[in-house]
């Protein structure tokens, strides 16, 4: 009988191995099929109209005149007369017509009248938001903080911030939606397949039965994606209307006016060390925006408990945009904030950076010995002992380099999910769950825990995720899938693995307990000789298949993991451009199941935080409230030459591995902007103290102190 | 097959003269995809690394006429075989590829020539389709991702990028992979600096780049049936 533990080590045929993504041929040849491919025969499509104000009140919409457009077969509005709008792209009304260009020309012949409203779209604090723009959250104390920062031999003081930022995924937000009768189905970019299904019910008063969800690819969500979305039940309600399909997919503008922004978050901060560098004191006056809702408490510091700590934190409302989780909510700001301020420290203590956090690293508590081991290791891997300068690269010419590290930690977990394991007589496998796919590998996870659990090569497994008709599994968010998807796949395997002994285990005069599957056979465990072929075994099920659910199994996941990354920069003094020249990232994540894709993760998320140390902002204009950039020419991504070489190393050792599964995504995309800017300031001499950190940022930085 | 001066005579299905065209009626609105379009080269030109072919592609040298403001027909030789479509003269070829050939391998991202996740190859140029009107493609020889190998084949680059996990959600892949298709058919023997250097025109969110790098070398090296040059 299999227990359902993981195989050790020596035990692994599939599990830890570098794996391609096993639907990595169908995205590659262009034949994936992603929710805006979709095209059910008579498919309408939709286009918004959406408010171009900041704040505002509706007050007159007319939609006679594209009612009139032949072609024209479906109105949805999304904020009646009356109500109110508070970002610019806030969805008004939508059209659905029979094509994409006569969508659009409907769209333009709405007019919609808007009593425009007072709106505060300025990134600032509490007393320039004004009154009703604010909330003050409970404050946090440990210890004396002033009375600790008097004591301490050495104290830095900096106003550190990162602006709003989005999200951008490559696909849209958006789905089509198709009647069948009172059955609806939808193809919807999403990160939650199997948690739609109510709201599509609520909203549309039909039974959760009858709603059928499928994403078997998606274009990006790193937490915008969630929710059916008020477009996504708009292109329901519009499909309904109309009696044929409907396509709603967000234009370029509208994703990045309204599909998601990042809250910003920025800081005054003291703190104080001794003479040897042990820190001792740190107070923080924090604010930042989730747009009208109050958004996260971030605690300040990260990861690093200062024996005397004070923290306060003010939300400030704005109409910059709705905020939704972005990758690793909270931490990349909290640890840009922390690290630069403390980096600071170290530089006014004239202190290797490298020798005052790990100096420090016992306040991290638990991890402390992981973090110091991954530093170690980063520093080795990037020569800093080598290039370490103090601050300000001496040398000459206008190109100035610097070293800079930052260390993170994230919890992971696995997410609540079942997985249904079918074993068919004639030996196919198939294993199912209402799970997706983010681009981070969760097909091919699946696919490898339940081959290895089988014995099977993992072109024999089919699996099956991406629609609501499969066991339901949880959204992908919070670092949470591999987890939830490996433990359930694992127990349900193992369950169906174990009924297949016990009818095959007579054959072998044996019983189940004495059985394993290796290689292809089922086989009396120490006895080689005595084994069937997979196919035989399975032959003996008769007519009917195995069937058996697994559910996420706390005894093979765990949470908690920790990683440090380093960055090497080189700044042009004259123009202020800034190169990530080289990353190094050490990461834990328990026990990897696919070594190739665990490391795209590491890589991907050190490129999204170059994206959001050097580039990304969402630019807003004070005087009309609107957004400046919601286009990809000037709302700033990496392109494959602005970033540098990078090099990840997977803690592999056994005291990792053996902790069970824990997740990726989300922890090595939150150092990387602390990592940047401590390596920027390293390099030239004064800290540009906001993010992301553009050539008019690092000009204004040597305008006020630094090599210039 | 028509060339763009017979298209651009023969289609008036208005009055002799009537220019009114619908991208015209647009622009009075305030967009003009076919203004913008114009527009479009400096913005691109001046942000990111494009080809020169690619600008040349974008932007033809002769205004052309005026067709429309209805649909017009539209001739595409795609992949070898030629289509035969009716289109309003403001449909992108990109939104032709899409909305009625169902070729959904190139994909609308940014649509506006930034991303490069709408890549196709036309007379052996990468392009972007979002800003390549359909009319304009006529008598062009247009590849697509599709046509790069046949159904359940791998063409070499395609295949390097799944050895290489150069794509994580994979939009923006296919685009990638017309872009490097073109780039190793103009330089067979990359360097690694020609590879960072000429793939600029298109973007990735989910952090492929790494995987894209060497996807491109070893495709390359194993085209060339030797070693690119590292």
């Amino acid at each position: 009988m299999a227990e359902i533990k993981w195989p050790s080590a020596a035990n692994r045929g599939l599990i830890g191995k570098s794996i391609s993504r096993i639907d990595g041929p169908w995205k590659s040849s262009g034949r994936a099929k992603y929710t805006y491919d979709q095209g059910p025969a008579g498919m309408l499509y939709a286009k918004l109209v959406t408010s171009p104000y900041a704040h505002a009140k509706v007050t007159a919409i007319d939609t006679s005149r594209a009612e009139r457009l032949p072609g024209v077969r479906a109105i949805h509005i999304f904020t009646a007369v009356g109500k109110e709008v508070n970002w610019e792209g806030h969805e008004v009304v939508g059209v659905a017509a029979d094509t994409e260009e006569l969508a659009e020309d409907a769209a333009r012949l709405i007019r919609v009248e808007y009593d425009p409203q007072p709106y505060l779209v300025a990134d600032t604090d509490a007393q320039h938001a004004g009154p009703g723009r604010f909330r003050e959250m409970s404050p946090r104390k440990t210890g004396d903080p002033e009375q600790a920062l008097q004591q301490a031999d050495v104290t830095s003081e900096g106003t550190y911030g990162q602006p709003v930022i989005t999200h951008c995924c490559h696909e849209a937000h958006g789905s089509v939606a198709e009647w069948k009768g009172d059955e609806l189905y939808v193809w919807i970019s999403t990160q939650n397949v199997s948690g739609l299904s109510n709201e599509y019910a609520s909203a549309l008063n039909i039974p959760a039965t009858n709603v059928h969800v499928d994403c078997q690819v998606m274009g990006g969500g790193f937490g915008s994606k969630f929710a059916a979305d008020s477009w996504g039940v708009a292109a329901a309600a519009m499909a309904r209307k109309a009696g044929r399909p409907v396509k709603l997919m967000l234009d370029r503008e509208v994703e990045l006016l309204s599909a998601g922004c990042r809250p910003s978050l920025h800081a005054k901060i003291r703190v104080g060390a001794k003479r040897d560098g042990t820190l001792i004191a740190w107070d923080s006056e924090s604010w930042g925006t989730a747009g009208m809702s109050g958004g996260g408490v971030p605690q300040l510091p990260y990861i690093i408990q200062v024996p005397n700590s004070g923290h306060r934190h003010t939300s400030i409302f704005t109409n910059i945009g709705p905020a939704r989780a972005w990758r690793a909510p909270n931490h990349p700001q909290m640890c840009f904030l922390t690290m630069a301020a403390l980096d600071d420290l170290a530089a006014k203590l004239n202190m290797d950076s490298l020798d005052f956090f790990l100096k420090n690293v016992g306040l991290t508590g638990e991890r402390a010995g992981v973090y110091k081991q991954q530093m170690l290791m980063a520093a080795d891997m990037i020569g800093w002992k080598q290039k370490w300068h103090s601050r300000g690269d001496k040398t000459p010419g206008h190109i100035k380099r610097g070293l800079g590290l930052s260390f993170h930690t994230w919890a992971g977990g696995g997410h609540m999910g079942y997985c249904r394991t079918t074993i068919h007589p004639d030996g196919s496998v198939e294993v199912a769950t209402g799970s997706q796919d983010l681009g981070t590998g969760t097909r091919t996870v699946i696919g490898i825990v339940a081959a290895e659990t089988l014995g099977l090569p993992l072109d024999a497994v089919r699996v099956e995720i991406g629609n609501n008709k499969y066991p339901p599994d949880g959204a992908s968010g919070g670092s949470t899938t591999v987890g939830g998807v490996s433990s359930s796949t694992r127990t349900s395997a193992t369950t169906a693995l174990n009924e297949l002994f016990a009818k095959a285990a007579p054959s072998l005069g044996t019983t189940a307990d004495k059985l394993e599957a290796v290689g292809g056979q089922i086989r009396v465990i120490g006895d080689p000789s005595k084994s069937i072929p997979w196919k035989k075994a399975c032959a003996k099920l008769g007519t009917t298949p195995i069937v058996a659910m697994g559910q996420r199994n706390f005894s093979l996941i765990s949470s908690g993991v920790g990683g440090v990354q380093m960055a090497e920069v080189a700044v042009d003094i004259d123009t202020g451009i800034v190169r990530m020249e080289k990353m190094v990232a050490v990461q834990d994540c328990g026990l990897i199941i696919d070594m190739k894709t665990a490391m795209s993760q590491v890589y991907g998320a050190c490129i999204m935080g170059t994206c959001y140390a050097l580039y990304e902002e969402k630019i807003m204009d004070q005087q009309t409230g609107t957004c400046l950039n919601p286009n990809m020419e000037f709302y700033k991504l990496s392109g494959l030459d602005d970033i540098g070489d990078i090099t990840v190393h997977m803690m592999t050792e056994d005291s990792y591995q053996d902790r069970g599964v824990i997740g990726l995504g989300e922890p090595p995309v939150i150092s990387p902007g602390a990592a940047i800017s401590n390596a920027v300031a390293n390099a030239i001499g004064v800290r540009v103290p906001e993010l992301p950190i553009t050539p008019d940022r690092v000009l204004a930085a040597l305008g006020k102190g630094g090599l210039v | 097959m028509a060339d763009q001066d017979d298209l651009h005579h023969s289609t008036g299905s208005g009055e002799p003269g009537d220019d009114n065209s619908a991208s015209d009626r647009e622009s009075s609105k305030g967009f003009s995809r076919r203004q913008f379009i114009k527009g479009t080269g400096l913005a691109v030109s001046a942000s990111v690394f494009v080809p020169d072919g690619l600008l040349k592609a974008a932007m033809p040298e002769e205004t052309p006429g005026v067709s429309g403001p209805g649909e017009v027909p539209v001739r595409l030789r795609i992949n070898g075989r030629e289509h035969q479509l009716r289109l309003e003269p403001r449909v992108t070829l990109l939104d032709a590829l899409r909305n009625r050939l169902d070729m959904t391998g190139a994909k609308k991202v940014c649509d506006r020539a930034t991303c490069g996740a709408c890549t196709v190859i036309m007379d052996g140029h990468p392009v972007y389709s979002c800003t390549v009107l359909a009319i304009d493609a006529q008598g062009k020889s247009i590849e697509t991702i599709e046509g790069l190998a046949p159904e359940g084949k791998l063409h070499p680059v395609s295949q390097a990028f799944v050895d290489n996990d150069a794509q994580q959600c994979g939009f923006c892949t296919p685009g990638f992979v017309m872009a490097v298709k073109a780039f190793l058919d103009k330089h067979p023997h990359p360097t690694y600096d020609e590879v960072r250097a000429s793939l600029g025109g298109n973007l990735c969110r989910c952090g492929t780049y790494m995987g894209i790098r060497k996807a491109a070398l070893e495709a390359a090296a194993k085209m060339a049936g030797k070693g690119g040059r590292l």
